[in-house]
């Protein structure tokens, strides 16, 4: 779990992959006039007045390369809209979408085809496999719709297999398999070209509670291996907090907050996110560099690394004795841990 | 909540109910006092209706032009098109090459080995269906064969394979169409309803006056009869692919094209295979009918043997159209089960190059055995004559109980219902039944009663039309007082249930005419053959959807009422009749639906209503009064069809569940 928060920390000061800035999708008969509105008409009772749904209501944000993005909200909150917004697969209303500094709202049918063909990859709710084409085949399926000749995209799709652990199920059809097999299978279909950006919209929500955590364990693995900035759709908070970098929560088409999972819990800001995340522990999510003075210590008994969460290290704080060394990746002491203080943050429910 | 909600709905309803009694009393005094004219049942259409279809049909047979072509000619050409394939078709299956005529008539080539057709035939049966049907296919070729109805059964299946596959593409191309473009899909919806609902024969009409007589003329009716149902399985079975599919497709950059043939299409073809069955299935009994007006084939050898009274060698033909109808089903429908489990390829090849070796092997021998080629006519088996033996003998022995039963049943219960409704004032008929309507389903259905009602009465055929509600009415209450009852009791036996739904779908498999044997066989011509033909054939779903209804009770309710101690008539009466009954109302919406469809085929025994009027018609080759009394069918259908669903989505409004 460490090394996946990390993400946040590394990449928060990293260039911007994805960057939104006012984005709305309204519908409803009359949604083509919503653009000569003027601001004071964009509420949402102005739109409901006018029998108009903002789905997505003024979303602005940035994504930075490599860190994974939760969109998280209820359903009906308008999450799923906001990812197919930034796909394009739902035509946004109003507002700007660059990928890498390229405005995709501007790009012709074609533009758009290629940019998803080699630089996006999608997971899907309900795995959308294709039910005539082997394990093999599905995962070729992106590789072929490119016109890549079928033996150069059966090695890749091969390389695919092994990496989501399918081997040996190759020839399997889709109807043969367990959901988190499909889903598995979804996975390697998504990372067929090797997109840069990666989208996933509720994956494992179709799933038992004991897969879906083998596959969220898998995701980090993936992002461990080679970091791509992903854009996470759920409505499971406890999901969210175990991958995300930042989570942004929605509600009624708005976004509400967009913070670390730390900052979620320690500073909502709407009554709203409190009750959210009201049951999640606090240890959970703060860091020990959170709770750190900046003070060295002469003589530590023992030290925890910054990044870890307080959870994480709740056994060598309990078993500590003396004063807690907090030391950075390279093993410099930055500060120190009060035991008392980090206890009382463990015991906090 | 309930409780109090209802007393000033029901006070509002009853009240306007009054009105509307009052009015309906008002009609009936109307209908006494006014001279019979007025009111009275219309003999003479009181518009020409049919008369303006025969001179429209006339017009575009002989003068109508499309860019300086005739129509007509258009479509002979088009017949003269078709011809051709069906011709390759009817020489590789049934007839072989053959050059000269008359006495210097020679076959140059035979055609296809009965041998090889039916070992190819049984090798596809047992590779898609197992063990079971492969046995099935050889022993129906074998049959087909040794009784000598090989040739006549290939004629049939040539025109079957061509129709299908015809259906089949106009189909699939105009259902993509539909699917594509939302806005024509409720109009090519409504366009469908009407044509399912519109007798076989008055397809055969028009297309006999554009195409000309000839085989392809039927041809022509059958796809028209049989492409609309593939036109709507294709457009729902497009609708059934997710929409995460579909965003896979543009996130993975498909073309249109991409789309259609790597995503759609497979994703869709386990549907589209349902669809390809029913297809097979319709064109079948098309087929079936047409050959009756000289296209040839078993529907002919039925007929013809009907018409000798040789009730042996009808039954043999008959069989031959079970066993092909009984075949046909099973492989579509294995075809369609493979699609869904979602293999259907491995082997595949391997079968093809195996089959096509089967059909050339004995074919290319048949050259030197000529009994490869065609069962010799003097080892041809028959049972006829120990049939014909039986039926007399059955007839003889019983004749007084069986003329007993049904002159019983014409005098005191036909007749009489008959006569009743023919004599009630059309008027009040109407009223009443669009105040019916209005109760169940507010003033639309109401107002599809009376507008439907009236194309019946301004036709002039009011009374063949009472002619045909009353032999369905009459159908209809028997089939669904033995169907129900006994779906009911299946329900509740599991053991049985494969069995008799089996059964069921065997029953519904078979082609409308082979009902008619067994009930002219003992009954003869007439009124109570075809009640009992027409009841045979609609009692299928009743017992149906009486199974299905008690199956779809929610299995919580039923162990609700045993907690709450219901005894378990109770439990039937209080739980169970009521969760079913949308699924039941349903159930007679289509045991009508399947009665009406019967009604010109049991014309066939001289019955007297609409029915009569559409084959007298078409044996005239009046294309008007035929088409007309054809959509009067089809109003009569729309009538009872829209007061039994508004009927039906009432119950299901209060029941607030229905598994349909």
């Amino acid at each position: 779990m460490s090394e996946a928060n990390a993400f946040h920390s590394r990449h928060r000061a990293a260039e911007t992959a994805i960057s939104v800035s006012s984005v709305w999708k309204v519908f409803g008969e009359g949604a083509a006039r919503f653009r000569s509105r003027p601001p004071a008409e964009r509420t949402a009772e102005a739109l409901s007045r006018d029998h108009l749904t903002g789905a997505v209501q003024d979303a602005s944000f940035d994504i930075g390369r490599g860190e994974v993005f939760v969109i998280m909200g209820l359903s009906g909150s308008g999450k799923s809209t906001l990812l197919r917004c930034l796909t394009r697969l739902i035509e946004p209303t109003e507002g700007h979408i660059t990928f890498g500094g390229q405005d995709i709202l501007k790009l012709g049918e074609k533009a758009l085809a290629d940019l998803r063909r080699r630089r996006m990859g999608m997971v899907f709710q309900h795995f959308a496999l294709l039910p005539n084409r082997t394990v093999l085949g599905n995962i070729a399926f992106p590789l072929e719709m490119q016109g890549i000749d079928r033996a150069r995209a059966e090695a890749r799709a091969r390389e695919l297999v092994a990496l989501v652990g399918l081997s040996g199920r190759e020839t399997r059809l889709p109807t043969q398999l367990s959901g988190g097999q499909q889903q598995r299978v979804g996975i390697a279909r998504s990372l067929a070209t090797n997109p840069e950006f990666w989208f996933l919209d509720e994956p494992f929500s179709a799933l038992d509670p004991l897969i879906r955590t083998d596959l969220q364990d898998e995701v980090l693995r993936l992002q461990r291996e080679q970091s791509r900035t992903a854009v996470f759709v759920t409505h499971d908070l406890d999901e969210a907090i175990r991958l995300a970098d930042r989570i942004a929560i929605m509600e009624n088409g708005r976004i509400i907050q967009i913070g670390t999972p730390e900052e979620l819990v320690t500073r909502p800001a709407t009554d709203y996110v409190r009750r959210f995340v009201a049951k999640v522990p606090p240890a959970r999510v703060i860091r020990v560099a959170s709770l750190m003075r900046r003070e060295s210590i002469a003589s530590a008994a023992m030290s925890v690394p910054a990044e870890a969460t307080v959870s994480e290290v709740a056994a060598q704080i309990v078993a500590s004795a003396g004063p807690i060394a907090v030391t950075d990746k390279a093993g410099r002491t930055l500060g120190s841990l009060d035991r008392q203080t980090a206890l009382e943050t463990l015991a906090a429910l | 909540m309930a409780e109090i909600s209802t007393p000033p709905t029901q006070h509002r309803l009853s009240r306007a109910g009054l009105a509307a009694l009052l009015a309906l009393g008002a009609i009936a005094v109307a209908c006494v006092v006014l001279p019979l004219g007025a009111a009275g049942t219309p003999e003479a259409p009181a518009l020409p209706i049919a008369v303006w279809v025969d001179v429209a049909m006339n017009w575009i047979v002989r003068d109508a032009s499309l860019f300086g072509i005739a129509f007509s000619d258009l479509t002979r050409a088009l017949a003269t098109a078709a011809q051709w394939p069906i011709e390759v078709m009817q020489k590789v299956l049934a007839e072989g090459w053959v050059s000269g005529a008359g006495f210097n008539k020679r076959q140059v080539l035979p055609p296809a080995s009965w041998l090889g057709v039916t070992l190819a035939a049984s090798l596809l049966a047992w590779r898609l269906a197992g063990l079971r049907l492969g046995l099935f296919a050889a022993m129906s070729g074998i049959y087909l064969a040794t009784f000598g109805l090989w040739t006549s059964a290939m004629m049939t299946l040539s025109s079957v394979l061509f129709c299908v596959l015809a259906s089949l593409s106009l189909g699939l191309v105009l259902g993509i169409r539909a699917h594509r473009s939302p806005g024509i899909e409720p109009a090519v919806r409504a366009v469908m309803n009407i044509m399912q609902t519109v007798p076989t024969f008055s397809y055969l009409l028009p297309t006999l006056l554009l195409f000309g007589y000839g085989p392809s003329a039927a041809l022509f009716a059958t796809v028209a009869y049989a492409m609309p149902p593939m036109v709507h399985a294709t457009v729902i079975a497009l609708q059934s692919v997710p929409s995460d599919t579909l965003d896979l497709a543009r996130m993975t950059g498909c073309s249109r094209r991409q789309t259609l043939w790597k995503v759609e299409l497979p994703v869709a073809m386990p549907r589209l295979a349902i669809g390809l069955n029913q297809v097979v299935m319709m064109t079948l009994n098309m087929v079936i009918i047409a050959s009756m007006i000289g296209a040839g084939g078993l529907g002919y050898d039925v007929l013809r043997a009907l018409r000798r009274l040789d009730f042996g060698a009808a039954f043999e033909a008959g069989m031959a159209i079970v066993v092909l109808a009984v075949l046909l089903d099973r492989l579509t429908q294995a075809l369609a089960r493979q699609q869904s489990a979602g293999n259907g390829r491995g082997r595949a090849q391997r079968t093809w190059v195996v089959g096509l070796a089967l059909i050339l092997v004995p074919s290319v021998l048949s050259l030197f055995v000529p009994a490869l080629a065609l069962w010799p006519e003097a080892w041809t088996l028959s049972v006829a004559a120990p049939l014909n033996d039986a039926v007399s003998y059955i007839n003889q022995q019983f004749y007084d109980p069986l003329e007993a039963i049904r002159t019983t049943v014409l005098l005191y219960v036909m007749n009489p219902i008959r006569d009743a409704l023919q004599l009630l004032p059309w008027p009040l008929v109407i009223a009443a039944t669009a105040l019916g309507g209005w109760r169940l389903g507010g003033g639309r259905t109401a107002a599809t009663v009376v507008v439907l009602g009236l194309f019946i009465v301004v036709t002039g055929y009011w009374s063949a039309a009472m002619g045909s509600l009353y032999l369905t009415l009459l159908s209809v209450i028997l089939a669904l007082a033995i169907g129900f009852p006994f779906g009911i009791w299946v329900a509740g036996r599991t053991r049985l249930q494969a069995g008799v739904q089996l059964f069921l779908d065997t029953l519904q498999t078979l082609p409308t005419l082979v009902y008619l044997l067994p009930a002219v066989m003992l009954f003869r011509n007439g009124d109570f053959s075809a009640l009992i033909a027409i009841l045979s054939y609609a009692v299928a779903p009743a017992v149906r959807y009486g199974i299905d209804g008690m199956l779809h009770v929610p299995s919580e309710r039923i162990e609700a009422a045993a907690m709450s101690g219901c005894s378990r008539w109770q439990t039937f009466r209080h739980v169970r009749l009521p969760g079913a009954l949308p699924t039941l109302l349903l159930g007679v919406n289509q045991t009508v639906m399947m009665a009406l469809s019967m009604l010109v085929i049991a014309a066939l025994v001289g019955t007297r209503e609409l029915g009569q009027n559409v084959f007298t018609a078409l044996s005239q080759g009046m294309a008007g009064p035929g088409i007309v009394a054809g959509l009067c069918v089809a109003a009569l259908a729309l009538i009872i069809d829209t007061i039994l669903k508004a009927a039906a989505a009432r119950a299901t409004q209060s029941e607030g569940n229905s598994h349909v």
